[in-house]
């Protein structure tokens, strides 16, 4: 990862501390399940933004395939289905 | 899962109750249309396409606009919805405004590493962010789309109960 020093550049906006960059990668870490905080294991920021993507992308896909199988129920609409759609409206 | 179902509804203003609330209601409105029913491949591709921009759309309004994320995926499915609406209607004389190119902030561009520049263009208005901010926006994106996949899911055991 390229060092990243504070920018002094925005106006009323602090400067941004390495710190604070290694913060939010720490705190993504945990998000991303492939390498959420084991004990002795420290895993380096590139890898956490490689991991980051990979998992988008997962997710991602995971929407396409439910959008395809929601689309295909949507194909076979009825009466049963619609009070359905209501009801989770409640 | 009915659990499931029923605890995203007990607080109402969380935002898996939004986002299942303004998917549903637009899942019901795709389901009323004329063409729902079609089986021809180039419906159902249609029909795809629409089920999922319904969903990226109804998630993003539901966070609202204080997420730079929200408001760039706003934005890029408004503007391919207009871009499509657009082409239907000047035929194939629509070379030029097939693409919307935008103009990246120079020091936002290339600078990074091969990592940081695939999640800028993995997260929505990544591109333009600083360094932190595009951290920041990514975390809060991620926890919207296993959000947004566990609804569907739900919805989808409901659906084929």
């Amino acid at each position: 990862m390229s060092g990243r020093r504070s920018r002094s550049r925005q106006s009323g906006v602090s400067r941004i501390t390495e710190d604070q960059i290694a913060d939010l990668v720490a705190k993504l870490q945990q998000l991303i399940p492939e390498i959420r905080s084991r004990r002795s294991d420290k895993v380096s920021a590139s890898r956490v933004l490689q991991e980051t993507c990979n998992y988008i992308k997962n997710l991602h896909k995971e929407v396409d395939d439910l959008s395809e199988r929601l689309s295909e129920l949507l194909e076979s609409s009825d009466g049963a289905q619609a009070d359905l759609i209501r009801s989770l409206l409640v | 899962m009915t659990s499931d179902h029923i605890s995203s509804l007990r607080n109402p203003s969380s935002i898996k109750t939004r986002f299942a609330h303004r998917f549903v209601l637009a899942l019901k409105k795709l389901s009323m249309d004329r063409a729902s029913s079609s089986v021809s491949m180039a419906d159902r591709y249609k029909r795809y396409r629409k089920v999922r921009a319904a969903a990226y759309a109804s998630m993003a309004s539901s966070v609202g606009p204080k997420r730079a994320w929200a408001r760039a995926l706003l934005r890029k499915i408004r503007n391919r919805k207009m871009g499509s609406n657009l082409m239907k209607r000047l035929g194939s004389r629509t070379g030029l405004l097939k693409k919307r190119t935008v103009l990246k902030p120079r020091n936002h561009r290339e600078m990074g590493s091969e990592q940081e520049n695939s999640l800028r263009e993995l997260v929505p208005g990544g591109e333009g962010m600083e360094f932190y901010r595009l951290l920041n926006e990514t975390g809060h994106y991620i926890k919207c789309l296993r959000a947004q996949v566990k609804v569907m899911k739900n919805i989808i055991d409901l659906y084929s109960n």
